[in-house]
């Protein structure tokens, strides 16, 4: 049973169709990468799995379960977190406060309001590991606006991550980072633990091809092609479409 | 433990510690007490509209709402506790304030979820709207209220059964600063814990905060009930120790007034409510004793003049002037700084 999967999803924005009979699958562990040319809909995939969106047609399910008519925050309860294009982040908190909202959330310690923040050992104990983890324990006190972009990206990475998801969607992780941040995003990601699902979108086909095991090709909000690696960069109307030139090289 | 993350959980808890500065705050307001005896009546209405501002700093500073409805809890809390008192329903005064605040939290829930989506426009016609339609039934039903009058008759027992309000105003103030250094405590309380952290989360990125499983709507519902029951509270001491309740405690311009208060104090801190009330009762008053026609005039000018400055920058003065007075306490006392936003040491 794949992990997650979507049965012709659809979103219509007025009268433009954003997504058009999406049925996707992704297995459990895989490293799936979702590509496709700019206004392919690619976001707005993500946008629907992971609730920001409603779908106006078709169905969502995460580990066999339906979650389409579930809240953003009830589908990361079940095991499914995301990151954003554009850095959503909490500019005025630092990065140990916010992994610290996540990881007390999934503690179900966040609505606790008689206790002090950072007096349970359970939640500062893995707020460390995670800021370990993604490299973050140079600025964790810093407010998050002040940080490099390319922490703030890594940032972004490890609040979803301290969510500890099963499926984790990253929409374009590695965009606009500076070359000299980008090798330690770039080993970030391929380090995250084997047993978390990882669905992918991405412009940068290095990444996408170093570090996917399935590719799935999206063009004007539909499904183009599905294969391994190897399979789309030979196919001939992904060529076409949208890497042309770029796999000849 | 590792030295990590022993250090996350001492920064984590290094904010929720009492400064110095703020030990001199409380410490102050209770001399008052023996300091200012002929000032009392004044202190009372102050301690009042700092409890009230300090309810909507919950929402407004924590949670991002703003709000032009706050009197609506107040009125009916104010009227609440009057009518409890006046047909002896519960004569006793601590007991009626808790079920007044209790009552305004019930209207609160139940109006939280109109404030739940929209753009800050929406939210002020909203909370306005309602407490429009609050003032109207009060109107309405003047039989009950007393209308236009105010609600006559109302006596109000000693306190414990021991301490009687007296029309100096000595009583009231004390119980109304207690109870409102109470309230200060809850709220304090509540600001440091997860669900405090939380709520600044979704006002810095609800997109975000639902991203990473915190129920937004839920946080903001119980958040707005919080503010509502506190803002009872403060409605019915004013009941309380002025034996009376008219329509002007659901008026447009208690809940302005609030927002007011919160300008010339800041948000986000808590102590904005407190100074802002200080600072705008005693500047009224100061005011009215040179143009007693004209106060208003010197009190809008303020407003404009405060607008045009610019939040910001006045957010900017505050944290300035509060991280030199904490640094400055600091060295007085010889302990570090708690309150300060400047950067922690890096254990």
């Amino acid at each position: 049973m794949p992990i997650l999967e979507t049965r012709e999803l659809a979103k219509r924005f007025g009268g433009i169709m954003a997504a058009a009979d999406v049925t996707l699958s992704v297995e459990k562990g895989a490293r799936h990468a979702l590509i496709g040319p700019n206004g392919a809909g690619k976001t707005t995939v993500i946008n629907l799995l992971s609730g920001v969106l409603k779908p106006t047609a078709g169905r969502i399910f995460l580990e066999g379960r339906d979650i389409t008519a579930l809240d953003p925050h009830q589908r990361v309860r079940l095991g499914m977190a995301r990151t954003f294009q554009i850095n959503q982040l909490f500019l005025d908190l630092t990065p140990l406060e916010s992994i610290g909202l996540a990881v007390a959330e999934r503690l179900g310690a966040g609505a606790d309001w008689w206790r002090r923040v950072g007096s349970r050992a359970m939640v500062t104990d893995e707020i460390a590991d995670i800021v370990e983890r993604f490299r973050l324990g140079d600025v964790m006190y810093e407010r998050t606006a002040i940080l490099p972009y390319g922490k703030q990206r890594l940032l972004e990475i490890a609040l979803a991550f301290a969510c500890r998801p099963r499926v984790l969607l990253l929409d374009e992780p590695a965009a606009g980072v500076p070359e000299a941040e980008r090798y330690e995003l770039l080993a970030t990601i391929a380090s995250l633990p084997a047993d978390v699902t990882v669905l992918l979108i991405e412009h940068d086909m290095d990444l996408v091809f170093s570090f996917a095991d399935r590719i799935s090709v999206l063009v004007n909000g539909a499904l183009f092609v599905e294969g391994a690696p190897a399979d789309v960069a030979r196919d001939p109307r992904v060529k076409a479409v949208y890497l042309g030139e770029e796999l000849d090289g | 433990m590792t030295q990590v993350a022993a250090d996350v959980a001492s920064y984590l808890k290094r904010r929720a510690r009492w400064s110095p500065l703020e030990i001199a705050f409380w410490v102050f307001a209770f001399a008052s007490i023996w300091l200012f005896p002929q000032k009392h009546l004044i202190l009372t209405e102050t301690a009042i509209l700092a409890l009230f501002a300090l309810s909507l700093d919950l929402i407004l500073g924590y949670a991002g709402i703003i709000s032009l409805g706050q009197a609506a809890f107040f009125g009916l809390a104010g009227y609440f506790s009057g009518l409890v008192a006046k047909y002896g329903i519960i004569n006793d005064p601590v007991l009626a304030l808790i079920c007044s605040g209790l009552v305004a939290a019930l209207l609160g829930f139940v109006t939280s979820f109109l404030v739940l989506r929209g753009s800050d426009l929406t939210r002020l016609m909203v909370t306005l709207g309602v407490s429009l339609m609050l003032g109207e039934v009060a109107n309405r039903y003047s039989s009950l209220t007393g209308g236009a009058d105010g609600l006559q008759g109302v006596t109000i027992a000693p306190i414990f059964g021991r301490f009687a309000f007296d029309i100096y105003g000595h009583t009231a103030y004390v119980y109304c600063l207690v109870v409102l250094f109470i309230c200060f405590l809850i709220a304090r309380r509540i600001v440091y814990s997860p669900f405090g952290l939380s709520l600044r989360a979704v006002k810095g990125n609800a997109l975000r905060a639902a991203a990473v499983a915190i129920p937004v709507n839920g946080r903001l519902v119980a958040i707005y009930t919080v503010s509502a029951f506190f803002a009872g509270i403060a409605g019915a001491l004013l009941t309380q120790t002025t034996a009376f309740c008219s329509l002007d405690v659901l008026s447009l311009n208690r809940s302005a007034d609030l927002l007011l208060v919160l300008i010339i104090g800041g948000t986000g801190y808590l102590y904005g409510g407190l100074i802002g009330a200080v600072i705008y009762k005693f500047m009224q008053d100061w005011i009215a004793s040179l143009t007693p026609q004209y106060w208003q005039f010197w009190i809008g000018f303020m407003l404009v003049l405060i607008v045009l400055v610019g939040r910001e920058r006045i957010s900017g003065w505050n944290e300035a002037l509060r991280t030199f007075l904490v640094q400055l306490a600091s060295r007085v006392l010889g302990r570090k700084p708690a309150l300060s936003a400047a950067a922690p040491d890096r254990g």
